[in-house]
């Protein structure tokens, strides 16, 4: 009835994760109760679950991000003190725990953590960039969305209700055959990551279709932002390979359900096929994150230098570049492999070269504030720390692509130290830039700054106090993923990265007083002109928050940096653009059709990881019928009458025109 | 720039001259408005543009996942494990029928959307049944085919071979079989609500789908069984 699921799933003799899923659960259920008490339900599905709006799921998006991000930390938090404590003796952890950790660790922070948090991104700032009202297919943004949140809901059950995947982040087979791993972890891993990696790619369908099809008049390529450049690359590579994931999977899936021979070690597979498929996966999807970083960086660089982008065009080609050659250098990741002295040379240069593509960047964001007025707000100061830290996770990258170097480092701690280096200072780095960058224009006030630049200076700090003796250690030999550590000499570096984790909590912690003080604050941090940054890119023409159909007019760009040529236009006349002539706006009908999939999802994948047949039959069939009802609806779009957009753009332009008097009077000038 | 006639690149050196914060920025005038086509002169692509375009897109993902179907055939077919090879098991007139079955298919979906493009709601309902035996045809021959080999002991469980055998020609059946479920359900909704906007999107979408379907089973054909044969 139950397939493999009984009681001894649920892990009764486990304390910590036992005592961590009833605390979650407990809150978990405090959080709907005080739904339910606060009568928030109706308001929560009109307005957010089943919204198509692109900003309400881009938000939706960042929130589970930031949930994932904690969950990883916590992971890493168990980690390190493990390895701290854990010389020459056993350490707190298990061997069968501690492999699981780390393995969750690795995927929700990839995967659940890093990619809703860009995915995010891209939702929130793209369409207000390019001038439009919406993505290309906004019901389908939101299924998206909802598949993504399905796998990592299946990915948390696994804490309480059987084991989550040992084998790592990725599931390298043999390894994660049902000879070796019998369990259900790897099924989790599996479903999991199948599921949402179908949310990611209908992402990615979705953003390159607006990019490229729906833009404002007047918005040619290269007059749109680089943030909408690189959204746009990183989509494509989303497409392009977020496939080879699924197919690998499956591949993977059907080795274990079905006895299929694809990487066993026996019956003629090839285990070495399945390094070469994921990591055609895996390395683009490293790029896929810090693309849209990067487009990030650009925004807040001009912007808080108060110049146009230095080198626009070398920036569009460079990303472009790294876009095609990012997938060229998969076989990095297993230069031991074997694969001979030819195909290792030209996958090393292959690699390095990709640093050409970055360094173009790096030049030119640093021109960028060469001869600007550089404003020190706490963006800035997450985009000056990334400089720093991803220049040095660079460099270590390029030793690594240096195959006989690679030799000596693989899978050392000194790998582990270069691909955060990368990730937190490149991606998240850029996440929390662009939270205090873009907060203003989802929630309509700002972030608080004191406690902002106190996060950032305890995040920076301490990310270097953990990951410095971690490259120190590796070059000392020390393998990544040990659950206990038999050399006395790695003591005192293990030791002082667990300092660097507790600054790097003391910054989590300013972040989550920062996020209060400013609810808090709100009205005092509130920003009543829509343009809190003195922007340059379209969605600074829009009021905080933006309305949800971003303009009542769509803009006619006329040239670069859309923005800021309007309002140097306004400054210039001393009035606005003559007030347009209003037309009632199609809006998508809000749709539950997201969380029904993501529903029928959660319970076909629950059930197949637990080999219920007869209930992921009855999914797969619900799931069906959704389709059906769904596109029988014949409603899609309702009007948004004049008098609604007039309200709006008047109340955007009374605000325009109090900052036009300010700077007549000579306050608040323009800097 | 070299290509550029000279008073413009003149422009374009005294702008930046004048501004030398402006590298590499030259702003353009405002281009004529022409009806939108998303390229942006204009504004968004209409709805059927946009549509059809995104279909695209994910019939290219699409075609990434087949590729690594193929790819794991290729790397895996030389694997029998002592198993039947693929000359073994390839059974020519059986394929050809299903390719006849499968391209004639083809055809039918593009006449169903020729009598969809006159309106004509007969035809095209008479057309996409006919696409939806010929479908059922190849689907069926397909299992048969994969039933007499189990029977003779060639499972995907037998080798690495019949493994990524079943597993590429499998993954096609199945694209086939769910194109199947989607063309009932367009019929039903033609029927019952003719032809609207939204359905005549699907319905480009559905031959869109059905096409490259198509075109991947001649590379199936062609890689599995022609090569198979002549191996």
């Amino acid at each position: 009835m139950f397939g493999k699921l009984d009681w001894s799933a649920i892990p009764f003799n486990q304390p910590i994760p036992l005592i961590t899923s009833v605390i979650l659960i407990l809150g978990i259920l405090g959080v709907l109760g005080l739904i339910t008490v606060k009568k928030w339900w109706g308001y929560l599905w009109r307005e957010w679950i089943t919204s198509v709006d692109h900003k309400r799921i881009g938000v939706m998006y960042m929130l589970l991000g930031v949930v994932m991000l904690i969950r990883g930390f916590a992971d890493a938090i168990m980690m390190r003190t493990q390895q701290a404590v854990a010389i020459h003796s056993a350490g707190y952890l298990e061997p069968e725990h501690y492999n699981q950790i780390f393995s969750a660790h690795g995927t929700i922070m990839i995967l659940f953590g890093a990619m809703p948090l860009v995915i995010g991104l891209m939702n929130f700032v793209a369409p207000l960039q390019l001038g439009v009202r919406d993505v290309a297919f906004p019901t389908f943004n939101s299924v998206g969305f909802w598949l993504t949140a399905s796998g990592a809901l299946l990915v948390n059950i696994s804490l309480f209700v059987g084991e989550f995947s040992r084998v790592g982040w990725l599931p390298y087979a043999p390894l994660s055959e049902t000879t070796y791993s019998p369990g259900v972890g790897v099924d989790y891993y599996l479903w999991a990551v199948q599921i949402s990696g179908v949310g990611t790619l209908i992402t990615g369908i979705n953003m390159v279709t607006t990019v490229l099809k729906m833009r404002c008049p007047g918005m040619t390529y290269l007059r749109m932002p680089v943030f909408c450049w690189t959204t746009l690359a990183s989509s494509l590579l989303i497409v392009a390979v977020f496939p080879i994931l699924t197919a690998t999977l499956a591949m993977l899936t059907l080795d274990r359900y079905f006895g299929f021979h694809f990487f066993t070690n026996d019956a003629g597979g090839s285990p070495m096929m399945f390094m070469n498929l994921i990591w055609a996966w895996g390395h683009p999807e490293v790029y896929i994150l810090v693309l849209p970083a990067f487009g990030v960086f650009s925004e807040i660089f001009s912007t808080f230098s108060g110049k146009p982008l230095f080198g626009y065009r070398s920036m569009v080609a460079a990303t472009l570049f790294i876009c095609v050659v990012s997938m060229m250098v998969w076989l990095h990741h297993f230069f031991t492999m074997g694969a001979g002295a030819a195909v290792n040379t030209f996958f090393g240069i292959s690699s390095s070269v990709i640093a050409v593509g970055t360094g173009v960047k790096i030049y030119n964001w640093i021109f960028t504030m060469y001869g600007g007025r550089v404003r020190f707000e706490t963006p800035m100061l997450w985009s000056m720390g990334f400089i720093f830290t991803f220049i040095i996770g660079g460099l270590t990258g390029v030793l690594l692509a240096v195959p006989p170097a690679d030799f000596l480092t693989h899978n050392s701690m000194f790998l582990v130290a270069h691909f955060h280096n990368v990730i937190v200072g490149g991606v998240v780095f850029a996440v929390f830039a662009a939270v205090e960058y873009w907060f203003p224009k989802a929630f309509g006030f700002r972030l608080h700054a004191g406690w902002g630049k106190a996060a950032f200076w305890f995040a920076f700090i301490g990310f270097w106090v953990t990951f410095t003796p971690l490259y120190i250690l590796g070059l000392q030999g020390m393998t990544r993923r040990l659950q206990h550590i038999d050399v006395e000499a790695w003591r005192p570096m293990l030791q002082l990265s667990v300092v660097g984790v507790a600054i790097l909590i003391v910054g989590v912690i300013c972040q989550v007083i920062q996020l209060v003080v400013s609810i808090l604050q709100r009205d005092k941090l509130r920003d009543e002109t829509g343009d809190p940054w003195d922007g340059r890119s379209l969605e600074w023409a829009t009021p905080s928050p933006a309305p949800f159909f971003n303009f009542a007019v769509m803009p006619n760009v006329e040239g670069e940096e859309a923005y800021w040529g309007i309002k140097q236009r306004a400054i210039d006349t001393q009035q606005l653009a003559p007030e347009p002539d209003y037309r009632p706006v199609e809006m998508p009908l809000n749709s539950p059709v997201g969380i029904y999939t993501a529903f029928f999802s959660t319970v076909t994948g629950f059930a197949l990881i637990w080999h219920i047949w007869w209930l992921a039959g009855l999914g797969l069939f619900a799931a069906f019928i959704g389709f059906v009802v769904f596109a029988w609806r014949d409603v899609h779009e309702f009007e948004v009458p004049v008098e609604e957009l007039i309200r709006v753009e008047r109340g955007r332009r009374a605000a325009r025109d109090a900052f036009l008097e300010r700077i007549r009077q000579g306050e608040g000038a323009p800097s | 720039m070299s290509d550029l006639p000279f008073p413009i690149a003149r422009e374009a050196v005294l702008r930046r001259r004048a501004d030398p914060d402006l590298a590499g920025h030259d702003p353009h005038g405002p281009k004529e408005a022409v009806p939108g086509t998303g390229h942006g002169d204009s504004g968004p692509a209409s709805k059927r543009i946009i549509v059809g375009y995104g279909f695209w897109i994910f019939l290219l993902s699409d075609i990434i996942v087949f590729s690594c179907f193929f790819a794991a055939y290729a790397v895996l077919q030389g694997s029998t494990a002592g198993g039947p090879t693929i000359k073994d098991i390839v059974d020519l007139p059986r394929t050809a029928i299903e390719t006849g079955a499968l391209l004639l298919s083809s055809f039918t979906c593009g006449l169903s959307y020729a009598a969809t493009n006159a309106r004509n709601k007969l035809w095209t309902q008479v057309f996409l049944g006919i696409t939806a035996i010929l479908g059922l045809i190849f689907v069926g021959l397909e299992l048969q085919e994969f039933i007499e080999l189990a029977g003779r002991g060639a499972t995907p469980q037998r080798s690495a071979f019949l493994t990524g055998f079943y597993a590429l020609v499998g993954c096609h059946g199945l694209h086939v079989s769910v194109g199947g479920l989607w063309l009932a359900t367009m019929m039903a909704q033609v029927q019952l609500k003719g032809f609207r906007h939204e359905i005549i999107h699907r319905l480009i979408c559905f031959n869109l789908f059905w096409h490259a379907l198509d075109i991947v089973w001649v590379g199936v054909f062609s890689v599995v069984y022609l090569m198979g044969a002549a191996a």
